[in-house]
């Protein structure tokens, strides 16, 4: 592991896959599929790039100026923030996998990782230099941010969608049909959990006082 | 954007508290467990402890005025120079006291007829006005009649019901609050009329109807309307505008009418206001710039004896249009500026002197508020405290255009409360009007006044770049020359490495 991290080809391979993500951000089409077919993406480079979106999610609070962003302090919990990405991507990485592997999906788990992480990359590219122009701005020319801010999301949802296609070899209709799919798949997997995890405490709760009584008739 | 979220933070945190999650909605003191009697709002809605803005000075009751009969129901108070006029209602009469000194209040004389009419007597009379002639104006509710009397109570004319096609004629007419105009119109309000209110002309004749409220409903309920049969339609509730609770006539001639007949649910989705500012159109023209609407206390928690949303039963305006709204249904007092921002907060239910029991006229003397209870039959006279007179002088200056001894006066308010935003706005204010933006800018940032914090900034700004000029071009020049000699250069060097030079030959 080491002795790899050492060796210059290993870090030229990460700086050459990390720069490939700006190729991705204008050439959506070409770089999705050289993403996978052509071994261009590397799994350290997808997740510098998601660490990166975290980061620019969690800095916004500190950093954009108030006149966009107002945060109540005190009810911030950073894990729950951080979670509130993590989890989404998890629950669409799956459920995107699972279906697509059902018909005819050519992305495995880890690309459909590796793609919606790459179709993330025109957050922080936008959102960093955004988060300075704030502090620059009065209210009125506040519309700027706001567009840049929205295009951003909306930069990163069709990335996304177009990449899932170029992984699975999908058309685009079909691709289309499987993204409301995965999102359908998303909510029956949030359903699943609840269920699960009201069972469990039921379950827990159940043998707490079960144990209870018997301590009693002790 | 802001305020859309703003408002659903209100809403969760309300809904928190109305299941009945322990999570109090007013401050306490931890020591003590106290609620504490004045309070204010913070930019996040939190309730944030206060210094006594008003405190009581004295609670006047029946026997404090000297009367023989007691108070029975008494419902109208006006103020006219230093006399003080209050209806007693369940007497039939007039009182008119006359203030010598905030603790010690008269009785002139006690009116209960007049001259020139056939009916002479009053009949559960709710309100008087004065014009600026000195002619009485009183809502006589029982004889269905608004008097008018000249000073020395000779019959001058009466206002009767209005004749208008749109009324019901079985509906007996009882005015219950008026106002009156420096053109002696008169603006009446009536029991169950909630067409705005009653407009007549100084000679009598009744000239229409002013200011109604707004009307709303849902899209659904109007589907449901659609597909109900008679008998249901019957059982829903019909789309009428709300009648007013009270009215108050400012020193510009505006008219402040308040209602407090809205539910909580309009009241959060701004389809219905608790209290409107009414120009000569009928139009609202209140300011609503605050960072929560005015409709009293935002949280709407029940316990403790209260219960539902605040219900305004009257206003007052000071000269310095702040203006003091009175909540019947929680007994307090709610002062707000001519902006919209909540002033002060003060007040509950009880029956200590400063709490109310129902609450139902408020008037002022200078910056002494008075508050008439129809159940505890008192006056009681609240005087602003040193922390209540700093902030009405800061406000007054600052209106004046005394931009740094508002600026001073907002600094001593600070130091009494910190928790007061309206202090570090004003210190903000006054600092942007004497130019020193950069501090300007760090006041409105601790209170998230993104307007006047835009405003210091954009003049702070330009004299950023006003001042820098010479360097932001030496950059902007260099960013371009650098990369262009870096060009060059290269394209130099390049050229010389593949020149192909013989220098053996020469």
């Amino acid at each position: 592991m080491i002795t790899a991290l050492t060796r210059k080809e290993t870090w030229n391979r990460y700086f050459d896959s990390l720069k490939f993500a700006l190729y991705i951000m204008t050439h959506p089409l070409d770089g999705f599929w050289d993403l996978t077919h052509e071994k261009r993406g590397t799994y350290a480079a997808a997740n510098t790039i998601l660490i990166l979106t975290i980061m620019a999610r969690l800095m916004r609070l500190r950093f954009t100026s108030f006149i966009f962003v107002q945060v109540y302090w005190e009810e911030v919990n950073i894990f729950l923030y951080i979670g509130s990405i993590l989890f989404p991507l998890a629950l669409w990485v799956i459920g995107n996998w699972a279906l697509t592997t059902l018909f005819d999906g050519k992305g495995r788990l880890g690309q459909v990782y590796m793609a919606t992480c790459y179709g993330l990359a025109p957050y922080p590219i936008i959102q960093f230099p955004l988060m300075i122009f704030s502090n620059f701005v009065t209210v009125e020319e506040g519309q700027f941010y706001s567009v840049l801010s929205v295009i951003s999301l909306i930069y990163c949802a069709v990335w996304i969608v177009v990449g899932m296609g170029q992984i699975h070899e999908f058309s685009a209709g079909k691709n289309l049909l499987f993204t409301v799919a995965s999102l359908f798949a998303m909510l029956v997997m949030i359903f699943i959990l609840m269920i699960f995890f009201s069972m469990v405490s039921q379950g827990v709760f159940y043998i707490i006082s079960l144990v209870r009584e018997f301590l009693f008739r002790l | 954007m802001k305020k859309v979220f703003k408002r659903l933070f209100a809403i969760v945190l309300s809904t928190v508290i109305a299941t009945g999650i322990p999570l109090c909605a007013f401050a306490e003191d931890p020591a003590t467990g106290e609620i504490s009697y004045t309070y204010n709002l913070d930019y996040w809605g939190d309730v944030q402890d206060s210094p006594d803005f008003y405190t009581v000075c004295k609670v006047f009751t029946s026997s404090d005025l000297g009367l023989e009969v007691k108070l029975k129901n008494p419902e109208g108070l006006f103020v006219s120079g230093d006399l003080l006029y209050l209806c007693d209602t369940g007497n039939n009469r007039i009182i008119e006291i006359k203030r010598i000194s905030s603790e010690k209040l008269e009785v002139v004389r006690i009116i209960d007829s007049f001259k020139g009419a056939d009916n002479n007597t009053f009949s559960g009379p709710t309100d008087i006005a004065i014009s600026e002639d000195g002619n009485f104006f009183i809502a006589d509710k029982g004889n269905a009649r608004v008097l008018k009397l000249d000073p020395d109570f000779n019959f001058l004319l009466e206002f009767v019901k209005p004749v208008d096609n749109t009324l019901d004629p079985k509906l007996t007419f009882q005015p219950s609050k008026l106002a009156v105009d420096t053109a002696e119109r008169v603006y009446c309000i009536a029991t169950g009329i909630n067409k705005g209110l009653i407009k007549y002309e100084p000679d009598g004749t009744f000239s229409g109807f002013v200011g109604a409220t707004k009307v709303t409903f849902d899209f659904m309920d109007y589907l449901w309307k659609k597909f109900a049969t008679q008998a249901q339609r019957a059982q829903m509730e019909s789309f009428v505008p709300t009648e007013y609770d009270n009215i108050y006539m400012d020193h510009e001639g505006f008219v402040y009418a308040c209602t407090g007949a809205v539910t909580r649910e309009d009241l959060r989705a701004d389809k219905a206001d608790a209290i409107r500012k009414i120009n000569l159109m009928g139009n609202d023209i209140m300011v609503r710039n605050g960072e929560w609407p005015i409709y009293g206390d935002i949280h709407m928690g029940s316990g403790g004896g209260y219960e539902g949303p605040s219900y305004f039963s009257d206003v007052t305006v000071f000269p310095n249009d702040i203006f003091v709204c009175l909540d019947r249904n929680r007994g307090r007092c709610f002062g707000y500026d001519d902006q919209g921002h909540l002033v002060f907060a003060f007040g509950g239910n009880g029956n200590m002197d400063g709490y109310f029991r129902r609450p139902v006229a408020i008037e002022h003397f200078d910056h002494d508020l008075l508050v008439l209870d129809t159940l505890d039959c008192a006056i009681t006279v609240f005087v602003p405290t040193h922390f209540g007179g700093l902030v009405y002088n800061a406000i007054e200056e600052f209106d004046e255009g005394r931009y740094i001894e508002s600026g001073k006066a907002w600094e001593e308010v600070m130091k009494l409360n910190g928790n007061y935003d309206l202090a570090y706005i004003g210190i903000g204010r006054s600092l942007l009007r004497q130019e020193r933006y950069k501090e300007a800018m760090d006041y409105f940032e601790v209170k998230y006044d993104d307007e006047n914090y835009s405003k210091a900034f954009k003049q702070y700004r330009k004299e950023w770049v006003e001042e820098h000029i010479v360097i932001i071009v030496i950059v902007l020049i260099a960013l371009f020359l650098i990369p262009m000699g870096i060009g060059k250069i290269k394209s130099i060097k390049h050229e010389i490495d593949i020149a192909d030079i013989d220098w053996e030959k020469s």
